[in-house]
């Protein structure tokens, strides 16, 4: 009797202990490794966005220097080519890492929409008219002598109120200029805004280009912050990957995806301007880019959930994902997330540029709808990996 | 065998008596009066949201119907966008200005919660001014001071010159609570400085008033007026010491006077009108609520400044924000069952706190939202114009409220201001420092209940606030 007591007593301890909550050994592992891959291709992305913004100083440098329509054009092309990394790197916002934390600088290199008429002059109607018709800080040389990195920093706060006047979209308007078409085809901003002699258009070529400048260095110094935080020995990256961090950064990584999907790029980027039809409500207004933003967006999402980056120059970086992680746990949820991941990617693919256009009618706005649907959804996906691992996520909450 | 038998009977036995005895004493415990309510934890019934973060204030009612939940989005938009200088690319975002004391809606209402007052040095931004001179205009609104219009603005676009500055500061007044604990009041002054439209009519009237935080107010819109006026007892007929009224005011496109609830001073009628007042006044945009600038004749540069469009601000987005501002979720309470909490409660309502901050209010019918419509709600706030004392008068009537006069504001989601907003300033200008401070000021009509708290012991002075901090 007692024989048979202790033995079951024995058996039910050991079932027991069998069922307990502690985690299998290999799960552990791989969210090391999923962990662990991910800062490496955070980093590889932040790298191309600062080349890729390196080489765009290049151009602008030879703009300033040699006002023609040729270097206008290239610094156009180096800036549309610094946009495709920067927008993958999206997916790494909305947890408070170095790109949005207290004093992370994602508003001082991609908020929108620009005060134009705060940094340089725009097209008006002259009602009322007076002296202060196009009052810019450009066109202000009395009260505003010298135009730097500081100075933009500081309108940056002016009167405790972020004003955006700096960053991509700032770089994009003194490139292209306002897009007063009603149709399709971007800004039309001429060189010679930057001849620095009799033939300057619109006044103030020199402070124009110390505009340009000083926005070019500044979009740098912050790309470089992000690089430092995210290197091999960075001090963010350090306390990533460590070992007491790996499932708070799980969560990160997985708050910064899917609240992407649903609730910037579907909700902020294309519901609003799809359901506003507002002219020029997308982005990449001056240059007409924006269906290439929301592309790489999505694509931000894909690299994160696969554990796989293409750099600019063609190297593929290529390891754990969350996709392996949520496989162990779920399979079935994670076909169900690829088959979103795959759907949504290639829906948004299928916009047709210009985005501005394209929600003013049919098909268009179907082809938009159809996207919004999926990365809505996408993100509800997320959300429900997240679960899956202990995590609440409310993907619409940016 | 037989030992072990009767062993078990003996374990069986014991067993089943204990278990009478205990369910009788749960019968027992049922008899006796609990101040815990069935459902108190969810303020705004089927609309109230489990959110304890930074985004508790954030979330849509969960239980809108048909696509609100897609205009909610939109709405929450151009809620957190910057409004720009006209003339812009973006034509539907600008027109800021000329004169503004924010750029958007959430640089006051930050995370669709409460501002707070300027550190020293700073400019306020989520504290506007409102200013007023001798009189009434014919609907009875105040009189604009005649070259500074009805709003101080310390802020303006480029090539317009500003109003000026405001500076604040504070002198504070020691107490001491009945048990001997000291306690300090800060009462603020303000000052208009650097004015750059010559002097202020030196007899002009200034009302401080900070940014509230935003849920629940399509349930507050749904209460009926004829439920207002039942409470209201302007000569303390019960002989109570309250006397709560309601303040009657203009609705602009109406065109006619209506009971006014939203605003410090409950100026406001509806929602529509608060939102459409805030664009105008705070961000300077025009909307076909209020179709001019606050420009007064004085004001050149900001009359001649470049419109952002007739109206500025686009129906179909006034629209959507006031839809976001109606059906923000209440989120639900914390701790309410917790037997200081409870205490806490008991203290409330000994102290009488319940003749204006209502705990309970039934909804009437509201057209947009039927899911808002009938529905019991625990919003602690009466919506009627109290005379709070001498301590907090701003001494500016507006419309019938008078210089001693202000709205009961609503207590539900005072808990969580510090998590979403990181301070603890409450009351019409943010001076007090915590909900502590803000009991000790009151006043008027509340002087007796403000008494009564200082005269508690210090436990249940904790235990009265940790309920005021589970709402």
């Amino acid at each position: 009797m007692r024989k048979i007591l202790s033995t079951t007593l024995i058996l039910l301890a050991l079932y027991a202990c069998d069922n307990n909550e502690s985690e299998k050994p290999d799960i552990t592992e791989k969210k090391k490794e999923v962990v662990e891959n991910y800062a490496k291709i955070v980093y590889a992305n932040y790298t191309d966005a600062y080349n890729t913004a390196e080489v765009l100083k290049d151009k602008i440098d030879d703009l300033i220097a040699n006002p023609s329509e040729e270097n206008l054009e290239a610094a156009k092309e180096a800036w549309l080519d610094a946009r495709e990394p920067y927008g993958q790197t999206e997916a790494f916002r909305f947890y408070g890492g170095p790109i949005d934390d207290e004093d992370g600088p994602e508003g001082q290199l991609n908020a929108w929409p620009l005060d134009e008429s705060y940094i340089d002059y725009v097209e008006g109607n002259a009602n009322g008219g007076g002296d202060n018709v196009n009052v810019n800080i450009i066109g202000d040389p009395d009260n505003f002598p010298t135009i730097d990195k500081e100075l933009i920093v500081s309108q940056n706060e002016n009167g405790g109120e972020t004003n955006i006047s700096s960053g991509y979209h700032a770089i994009e308007f003194l490139l292209w200029g306002q897009d007063k078409s009603t149709g399709p085809g971007g800004g039309e901003r001429p060189y010679t805004d930057y001849l620095n002699n009799q033939d300057c258009t619109n006044g103030n070529c020199d402070r124009r280009a110390e505009y340009l400048l000083a926005v070019t260095e500044l979009l740098l110094d912050d790309l470089q912050s992000l690089v430092d935080e995210w290197k091999p020995t960075g001090s963010y990256r350090t306390f990533f990957t460590s070992n007491a961090e790996i499932d708070n950064s799980l969560e990160k990584m997985l708050t910064g995806i899917g609240k992407l999907s649903k609730g910037e790029l579907a909700g902020e980027r294309m519901f609003v301007a799809w359901d506003e039809k507002s002219k020029e409500d997308e982005h990449s207004c001056f240059s007409d880019n924006t269906h290439r933003d929301i592309v790489n967006n999505a694509k931000g999402i894909y690299n994160v959930y696969t554990g796989s980056y293409t750099k600019t120059d063609g190297m593929k970086i290529d390891g754990a994902g969350i996709e392996d992680l949520v496989d162990l746990e779920n399979p079935d949820l994670n076909d169900e997330t690829l088959e979103l991941l795959n759907s949504s990617l290639a829906a948004v693919q299928a916009i047709q540029a210009p985005f501005d256009q394209e929600f003013l009618e049919e098909p268009g706005r179907t082809r938009i709808k159809t996207a919004i649907d999926l990365l809505r959804d996408l993100g509800d996906k997320i959300a429900e990996a997240s679960a899956e691992f202990g995590y609440t996520l409310d993907p619409s909450d940016v | 065998m037989k030992i072990d038998t009767r062993f078990q009977i003996i374990i069986l036995t014991a067993l089943l008596f204990a278990l009478t005895v205990g369910l009788i004493s749960c019968e027992d415990h049922n008899e006796s009066f609990s101040w815990l309510e069935k459902g108190e934890e969810f303020p705004a019934g089927l609309a109230t949201v489990n959110d304890q973060s930074v985004n508790a204030f954030g979330n849509p009612a969960p239980n809108l119907t048909g696509d609100k939940d897609l205009i909610f989005v939109t709405g929450n938009s151009f809620f957190n966008r910057n409004w720009v200088t006209a003339p812009s690319s973006t034509e539907d975002l600008d027109g800021l200005g000329p004169m503004f004391i924010a750029r958007s809606c959430s640089s006051c209402h930050f995370k669709d919660g409460k501002g707070s007052p300027p550190l020293e040095g700073e400019q306020p931004v989520s504290l506007l001014f409102r200013l007023s001179t001798s009189g009434t205009s014919d609907n009875g609104a105040p009189v604009p001071e005649p070259v500074y219009g009805g709003q101080f603005a310390n802020n303006a676009i480029l090539g317009v010159a500003p109003e000026g500055k405001v500076k604040v500061s504070y002198t504070e007044m020691a107490g001491k609570f009945a048990d001997g604990e000291s306690y300090s009041l800060r009462k603020p002054t303000y000052e208009f400085t650097e004015l750059n439209y010559g002097d202020m009519d030196p007899a002009t009237m200034v009302s401080p008033r900070i940014a509230q935080h935003m849920i629940g107010l399509g349930f507050l819109e749904a209460v009926d007026d004829q439920t207002l006026l039942d409470m209201e007892d302007p000569n303390d007929v019960n002989e109570d010491g309250i006397s709560g009224r309601v303040n009657r005011v203009w609705n602009f496109e109406k065109n006619e006077a209506e009971i006014g609830r939203f605003g410090w001073k409950a100026n406001q009628p509806t929602l529509r009108q608060q939102v459409a007042g805030a664009f105008n006044g705070d961000i300077g945009m025009t909307s076909s609520v209020f179709p001019s600038e606050d420009c007064t004749s004085a004001q050149q540069d900001c009359q001649n400044a470049i419109s952002g469009g007739s109206p500025e601000l686009k129906e179909s987005i006034l629209k959507k924000v006031v839809l976001y501002s109606s059906t923000l979720a209440v989120p639900k309470r914390r701790g309410w069952d917790d037997d200081d909490v409870l205490r806490g409660k008991q203290l409330f309502f000994e102290a009488k706190c319940e003749a204006c901050h209502a705990p309970k209010l039934i909804t009437g019918n509201h057209p947009d939202f039927p899911e808002f419509s009938g529905v019991l709600i625990r919003p602690f706030t009466d919506l009627l114009l109290h005379d709070m004392g001498e301590g907090l008068a701003d001494s500016r009537p507006d419309y019938e409220a008078t210089g001693n006069e202000w709205r009961t504001p609503p207590l539900w989601g005072i808990g969580l201001i510090e998590t979403v907003n990181g301070h603890t300033n409450f009351l019409h200008d943010g001076r007090a420092r915590n909900l502590k401070e803000a009991i000790l000021w009151h006043g008027g009509e509340a002087q007796s209940a403000k008494e009564s708290f200082v005269n508690m012991n210090k436990k249940d002075r904790e235990s009265l606030i940790k309920f005021l901090n589970s709402l």
